[in-house]
């Protein structure tokens, strides 16, 4: 008969940069049950918007997590256009555009980057972090900042890319796509990473339905589900289809992961062509009054902002469900069952990100 | 585009509400909690395809409020969140963090002052 017993992993784990606890119930090596614990390290960052003008609150938004700071910034900022009916121009959506996706290559590649390191693959996660280095120079000519880029501001953008600038970045990832390939066929191709995620961790497509699962973890399991298609920013107007795969299993979100790089090249290229000439952002004036709930496709997956506004320069509420936060339960549910070899693993194809989750 | 619907309910008729949504096949999105005086407003929202529909009920500071938990199972993590931050007592939550979901210096932190 197997003898059940309890083994704390975290909060501090070699694999995980951030404070994430669980309980693991073993039977022998297999987990039979799984208890999170989160809330280490909670910042309370929402409440500040009582004390903050809401202008201000752009820079705190941003702040709530340093690989999706463009798109927190950007999310907030659309919420309280929204309430406004403020309609910023052409221009700026473009830009947001490309800087969401530029976003989404940098967190897919740091991925890339911290499963190969879990396995043990080091010049895999060197390769895969020399190509996202990249991306963070392009952030830095653009923007001016590598993690932190307060390029937002309700009304439109502080800064504009110049067509150069953009010609030149298409340039860069033209040069990347040939080292793209190759590191990624290691991921998708090789036989000893295979072994560590061919069947770890299936969830079912129902599974993720019913356990709330988002981003590349839903479509991993046959979901086609992506906030882009609603059209925010300017994707309306560029030509994307949901990426997914029907296995459900590490694999599968490894496989989804990495066509959603080359995806986000394409949609810049995409925009590149289609970017008009003009401003990049509009007076606004007055308070917002009123709420709105915000939702996008951050690389983690479906992100809410939910702002509700009082006609004076401080807000009531501002609210973000980050999509670790929904991929918590269901990542539990992948835990039961499977080896607690698997399970640092396991915790990374969700992406998680307690930075976010701990707002 | 996606459309998005708000329906004010009561907190009696939560659970029966939470249970029409599951069965017409919408999912849960997120739970939500607004300080107001001397109460809580509560935004459930539930999504189908792109669609979204927030249930929207207002609870007194000690009102009980029934766990949606055994309906949609990860919104144990939302409730156990509402009532760490604000306070909100909700009972029958399949996981119930006792308030220790969150280790904040202070109990209650989001619950210390009304909306402006």
């Amino acid at each position: 008969m197997s003898t059940r017993s309890v083994v704390p992993f975290g909060p501090h784990h070699p694999v995980l940069p951030e404070p994430l606890h669980l309980d693991l119930v073993l039977e022998d090596e297999k987990v039979v049950e799984a208890i999170p614990s989160i809330g280490f390290v909670h910042r309370g960052l929402e409440k500040l918007v009582e004390k903050k003008d809401f202008n201000e609150f752009v820079y705190v938004a941003e702040r709530i997590c340093g690989i999706c700071s463009f798109m927190h910034g950007m999310s907030y900022c659309e919420a309280v256009e929204h309430i406004m009916g403020v309609e910023i121009p052409p221009r700026a959506k473009y830009l947001r555009t490309i800087w969401c996706e530029m976003s989404r290559i940098h967190s897919h590649l740091l991925w890339l980057g911290l499963l190969a390191d879990a396995f043990g693959f080091e010049s895999l996660f060197m390769q895969s972090w020399r190509m996202r280095e990249k991306i963070l120079d392009m952030f830095e000519t653009s923007t001016g900042g590598r993690v932190i880029f307060s390029v937002n501001k309700i009304g439109g953008q502080r800064k504009d890319m110049d067509n150069s600038m953009i010609r030149s970045f298409l340039d860069i990832f033209a040069g990347m796509e040939k080292d793209l390939k190759e590191l990624t066929g290691t991921f998708l191709n090789d036989g000893a990473v295979r072994s560590r995620l061919d069947g770890v961790g299936v969830l079912t497509e129902q599974q993720a339905r019913d356990f709330g699962a988002v981003g590349p973890f839903l479509r991993a399991s046959g979901v086609q589900y992506d906030m882009r298609t609603t059209g925010y920013a300017a994707y309306g107007d560029i030509d994307l289809e949901p990426i997914t795969s029907n296995i459900g299993d590490s694999y599968a979100r490894t496989v989804v992961r990495v066509k959603e790089i080359f995806q986000s090249i394409d949609i810049i290229r995409q925009a590149a062509a289609k970017i008009p000439e003009g401003d990049f952002a509009v007076p606004v004036k007055g308070f917002p009054k009123g709420e709105y709930m915000m939702r996008v496709e951050q690389p983690r997956g479906e992100a809410c902002y939910y702002v509700k506004a009082n006609g004076t320069k401080f807000l009531d509420r501002f609210r973000v469900r980050t999509p670790t936060f929904a991929n918590i339960p269901p990542m539990l549910e992948t835990l039961k069952g499977s080896q607690l070899a698997d399970v640092p693993i396991l915790i990374l194809t969700i992406d998680p990100c307690i930075s976010c989750t701990e707002r | 585009m996606a459309e998005t619907k708000l329906v004010a309910v009561d907190v009696q008729n939560l659970l029966e509400e939470a249970t029409k949504l599951k069965s017409g096949g919408y999912r849960l999105v997120q739970m939500c909690s607004t300080r107001v005086k001397d109460g809580n407003e509560l935004t459930y929202s539930f999504g189908k395809g792109y669609d979204l529909l927030h249930l929207r009920f207002t609870v007194g500071d000690s009102t009980q409020v029934e766990s949606i938990s055994h309906i949609f199972p990860p919104a144990y993590f939302y409730e156990n969140e509402i009532h760490d931050l604000f306070g909100v007592p909700i009972e029958f939550m399949t996981v119930d963090f006792k308030g220790n979901l969150y280790r904040t210096a202070e109990k209650t932190p989001f619950k210390g002052g009304d909306s402006q």
